[in-house]
């Protein structure tokens, strides 16, 4: 083994503790917690994990947050394809403007769009709807999944577009049936990074939500303040949200670098 | 070649439809709100551009814009270079470079009022690993709530934790794309190590540097339920982020027209910045 691999196993160590203790105070008892320190669970207990899993406030959180992560990654793909597909074939007035346009939007503060956010989904009348975050997310996710679906297709060759219609394909079926798979790596990456950044997003997810869509975390700032502080409860619900994150991060293991290199600033 | 097709834009269109909903509607709104007054019940005074001087020469906002600017700094000069480092050493293929991959990208798909919880947990004085670590195996006194340069440090710290994965990846992302042959060739002109990292892969990795730089400020600039979860602001308004404070003057205090001036203000600054970035990092290209 080199030395240089010291480098990357003290930084992934470094990453893994905190996770570690999280998960390690999830199995103790809040009377362990509070009495004092220990490195491992001394009476390793499920009591917090049952705890969330027989009530439907902490598991609706959870099913809740899956769906409109679930719809805005949907909607933000589904509308992202053929708009950087537009983007990397052709040149269009004003093409490099709206680009950038769209970027701009990654950059605004969710602070700053929090209240007329509240105010506009109340207005059309989908506030506390799963469609709603969904929604708002886009606001961010969209010019995300143009910006690297649009790399992965503009290294795709004009060629090929050009050959299938001499073959006679209509631009649907070309697009369905030839130019999909040949980009699927990308659509992977784009669904991956919309995922995510829906997932982890909390203060649009929070303001929108009252009761019936209300994600996880939010559930979990309201247990941390209401309940008294249940460590064990609060470090038990965190480890369960890395889950999710976890398996879809496992499929796209192979292609999480090179989704980063192919995207244009 | 790209042609030109004005029916491009109907590609475009469904994008621009929904980005456009989510975008100019709230703009507008903030907008609207930033030249008025109002003391509830829907009345509104026209105010003119009054809150914007009010917030421009402001203490608490330049306080808080300083922080933030502190912040913002102490990320990109820790996260960029150590994230460079990383990417240059890890392994480049093999059973351990997907185990790598996934353990790094981990903390990022983390929910962010997680992220602050669980370093809350972990940073307990008493009964977290690190407080207790620190208070009682090494001595040295620590707790977030009652010191400043404490808080600083545990966000700092915090934010690194999250985030240098994205610059290790995207860095190893533009290292990956080296053909070999480049580095035979710097292997027969007898070129350092030094040498090949100057010449061959800081230049290739230019362009995911750019892309790491931007989103890395874009992200730090307008960092919020971490540090909120995690310090609250505090102690006192040493953590106030110019978020933290946005929120709390819209909906702790709810001073709309200040708060919607303070946003549009805050929103220049980022697109300014990002813009200033993005000219710089990229002006060599046209040449």
């Amino acid at each position: 083994m080199q030395v240089r691999y010291l480098i990357p196993l003290i930084y992934i160590l470094f990453l893994m503790l905190p996770i570690y203790w999280l998960v390690a105070m999830s199995f103790k008892t809040t009377n362990e917690i509070l009495s004092g320190f220990s490195l491992f669970p001394q009476t390793f207990t499920f009591e917090n994990y049952a705890a969330i899993f027989s009530d439907p406030t902490w598991y609706w959180g959870y099913i809740n947050s899956i769906i409109y992560v679930t719809i805005n990654t949907v909607i933000s793909v589904c509308v992202a394809l053929p708009a950087a597909y537009g983007f990397s074939r052709y040149h269009f007035l004003g093409d490099k403007h709206l680009f950038f346009w769209l970027l701009t939007n990654r950059m605004a503060p969710a602070a700053v769009f929090a209240l007329p956010f509240f105010q506009l989904y109340s207005a059309v009348g989908l506030f506390d709807t799963h469609l709603a975050v969904a929604l708002s997310h886009c606001l961010f996710n969209i010019p995300l999944a143009v910006w690297i679906l649009e790399g992965f297709m503009r290294a795709v060759p004009k060629e090929l577009d050009e050959t299938a219609y001499i073959d006679g394909y209509s631009f649907p079926r070309f697009f369905v049936q030839i130019f999909l798979p040949t980009i699927k790596a990308g659509v992977g990456v784009t669904a991956f990074f919309c995922f995510m950044f829906s997932w982890v997003e909390l203060l649009l997810a929070k303001t929108l939500t009252a009761v019936e869509a209300k994600p996880i975390a939010a559930v979990m700032t309201r247990t941390a303040s209401s309940a008294g502080y249940e460590l064990g409860l609060l470090a038990a619900a965190g480890a369960l949200t890395i889950i999710p994150g976890a398996i879809v991060i496992y499929f796209v293991r192979n292609y999480i670098a090179k989704g980063f290199a192919l995207g244009r600033v | 070649m790209k042609t030109l097709n004005q029916r491009a834009w109907f590609f475009v269109l469904p994008v621009l439809v929904l980005v456009a909903f989510n975008a100019l509607i709230p703009i507008m709104t903030v907008v609207n709100y930033s030249v008025q007054e109002t003391f509830g019940d829907n009345l509104f005074f026209w105010q003119g551009l009054d809150w914007f001087q009010q917030i421009l020469r402001s203490d608490r906002f330049h306080a808080a814009l300083g922080r933030q600017f502190l912040f913002t700094g102490l990320i990109l000069a820790i996260e960029i270079p150590l994230g460079i480092i990383i990417a240059l050493s890890m392994p480049r293929q093999g059973f351990w470079v997907p185990v790598c991959l996934v353990t790094m990208a981990l903390p990022m798909l983390i929910p962010w009022n997680v992220v602050g919880s669980m370093w809350n947990i972990f940073t307990l004085p008493d009964i977290g690993l690190l407080g207790y670590f620190l208070n009682h195996t090494l001595g040295i006194p620590y707790d977030m709530t009652q010191s400043p340069i404490a808080a600083w440090i545990t966000i700092v710290v915090m934010d690194v934790w999250h985030w240098t994965s994205l610059v290790v990846l995207l860095c190893y992302a533009g290292l990956m794309s080296i053909p070999d042959a480049y580095y035979q060739a710097a292997k027969i002109d007898g070129a350092s190590s030094w040498a090949v990292f100057r010449y061959i892969q800081l230049p290739k990795m230019k362009t995911v540097l750019t892309i790491a730089i931007l989103l890395r400020f874009m992200d730090s600039f307008n960092i919020y339920t971490e540090p909120f979860t995690l310090t609250g602001g505090g102690p006192g308004n040493s953590t106030t982020l110019l978020s933290i404070d946005l929120v709390k003057i819209a909906l702790g205090q709810f001073d709309l027209g200040p708060a919607a001036a303070m946003s549009l203000i805050y929103f220049a600054i980022t697109l300014l910045v990002s813009w200033v970035f993005y000219t710089v990092m990229t002006k060599g290209d046209t040449n």
